[in-house]
């Protein structure tokens, strides 16, 4: 059996009728599954063994422009924007494509890809609330003058949380449906991620890296999906720099939301629906 | 014949179905070569940029540091090679309540399941590791004795074991909480942590990685027995908590077998 593009067959306004139900059926789906969401934050670990390791380093002088409390800042801004903009379509796709069960979904009058965002996006209030303690913390270690003080630099932190989402959202969701075309596509997100690990900041500060790889960082999407944000709550950038980079993340935007769409697009001529 | 060499012979039956399974996805060899030096090389990035700013970071040089993220990743190797594999199957025979063919069958069921599904073309990590450790000594200029050679693998050896016990302790409780996959992803991110000298840890941290979850014991000691600094204690520490973590992990997993009830019980 192959399917039609599921876009031909729904219209916009059906579309956004659908939506607060399926935002409900997703948060049940959270609630239904709270623990293990909440084993899924405590796997994002990772900030906080790279702040006991700076912290030790930074214990014997300051590393660069970073003394102690900044490290502190800034790894615990880190895992608050590593929290928020997590998802998950990538295994969902994958899995769902493996065992023939997207059939099911695009019989529906309705692109798949909306079930997936709103599953995604239904998490965020529970998220938030986990988020919140952390982010609390982070500001009472670290001390609230670490952090920006500035409301429109807030402001700008939300929107490009929002967009560093749903550039990870895109990407992933054109990874997974690559698996359509391709087996072993979960390598190429495998290849991302260690990529995303080093070149977002996840790890280290980017401006601790030499000045030559910074050059290549520049040139990557890496940063605007967790640095950017982080930059901007730590007030590290000026306001000019903030528009550049709301800006940059715009184009990163429309680049993985084209890319999605043509894989997706090209992948569900060949969709055969295979062990379903 | 006895009961070693049955599964010895056994082990050798498994071994060569997983090899021939493998065998069928040749490319895969590539593609995880591939993902192997790309992955130790993005490892590498924020060690290599900390060491350009500071000449030592808690008593290690960059190579001497380099040394433990090539136990780090031959590590990884044996977990995600051997470990993840045979045991994530478990817990997919516990949801399924396929369990039943596994003990069903007359040999001890914890062999049976930790040697059924070995992912051969991960070993590739184990030679990226062993890669890097040539590099650091090279570097280093230094070239071990066969007695540190042989305290860092028989220390290898013992934090395979320590990955592989904590591994089954975490299956035991998918017998209790069937679904359980995404708590061994919660082991594998605190390993990472492993990739960094354990001396870098103080306070809470250091005794969480020693005792707790003995990271230090997996990666810096083998580290330490090949630069000849680790202390008489410390291998002393490392074989106790072996046999410690491997008698209590083999208990749970009994215990665990006596509650299950087939059919996704």
């Amino acid at each position: 059996m192959s399917a039609r593009p599921a876009s031909t067959r729904s219209g916009f306004a059906p579309t956004l009728r659908a939506v607060p139900t399926l935002l409900r059926i997703g948060f049940a789906g959270v609630v239904a599954y709270r623990s293990e969401m909440i084993v899924w934050i405590l796997t994002t670990n990772m900030p906080l063994v790279m702040l006991a390791l700076l912290r030790a380093v930074a214990a014997e002088g300051p590393v660069g422009r970073f003394d102690a409390a900044r490290f502190t800042a800034y790894y615990f801004a880190t895992l608050v924007v590593r929290l928020l903009t997590s998802a998950w379509v990538v295994w969902e796709l994958v899995y769902e494509i493996r065992q023939g069960t997207l059939a099911a979904k695009l019989l529906r009058p309705l692109s798949p890809l909306v079930p997936y965002a709103t599953d995604n996006l239904a998490a965020l209030p529970i998220r938030g609330a986990l988020v919140l303690p952390i982010a609390l913390v982070g500001v009472l270690w670290a001390g609230p003058e670490r952090f920006t003080h500035d409301p429109l630099s807030w402001l700008a932190f939300v929107v490009s949380v929002a967009a560093a989402w749903a550039v990870t959202f895109l990407v992933m969701l054109a990874i997974g449906t690559l698996s359509l075309r391709w087996e072993s596509s979960l390598s190429i997100y495998d290849l991302w991620i260690a990529a995303y690990f080093v070149f977002s900041g996840y790890l280290l500060p980017l401006e601790l890296f030499p000045p030559r790889v910074l050059a290549v960082v520049r040139w990557l999407p890496f940063r605007y999906l967790l640095s950017f944000p982080v930059e901007i709550a730590l007030g590290a950038l000026s306001r000019r720099e903030i528009l550049l980079g709301l800006g940059a993340q715009l184009g990163w935007l429309a680049a993985s939301a084209l890319l999605a769409h043509l894989i997706w697009r090209d992948g569900l001529r060949r969709f055969a629906a295979y062990g379903g | 014949m006895t009961a070693l060499a049955r599964y010895a012979r056994l082990f050798a039956i498994q071994l060569r179905t997983s090899v021939l399974l493998a065998l069928q996805y040749r490319v895969e060899f590539v593609v995880q070569a591939i993902m192997s030096v790309f992955w130790t090389a993005t490892a590498l990035v924020p060690l290599l940029a900390l060491y350009d700013r500071r000449p030592s970071i808690a008593g290690w040089s960059r190579d001497e540091a380099l040394i433990v993220v090539g136990f780090f990743t031959a590590l990884k190797g044996v977990l995600e090679g051997a470990i993840q594999p045979s045991l994530g199957a478990v817990v997919e025979h516990v949801r399924k309540g396929t369990l039943d063919f596994v003990l069903l069958k007359p040999v001890d069921a914890q062999f049976l399941v930790s040697t059924s599904k070995l992912d051969v073309f991960k070993g590739v990590h184990v030679l990226t590791g062993l890669g890097v450790i040539g590099w650091a000594l090279h570097a280093l200029g230094r070239a071990p004795g066969p007695l540190a050679i042989a305290t860092a693998l028989t220390l290898f050896a013992v934090g395979a074991l320590l990955l592989y016990s904590i591994h089954l302790l975490v299956v035991a409780l998918a017998f209790k909480v069937v679904k359980v996959d995404n708590l061994s992803f919660l082991f594998s991110s605190a390993y990472d942590a492993a990739r960094w000298p354990s001396s870098v840890f103080r306070g809470a941290f250091a005794i969480f990685f020693t005792f707790v979850l003995p990271l230090a014991v997996m990666t810096t000691f083998p580290a330490l027995a090949l630069l000849g600094r680790l202390p008489a204690r410390s291998l002393a520490l490392a074989l106790g908590l072996g046999v410690a973590f491997g008698l209590a992990s083999r208990a749970a997993f009994q215990r665990a077998l006596g509650s299950y009830t087939s059919a996704g019980g």
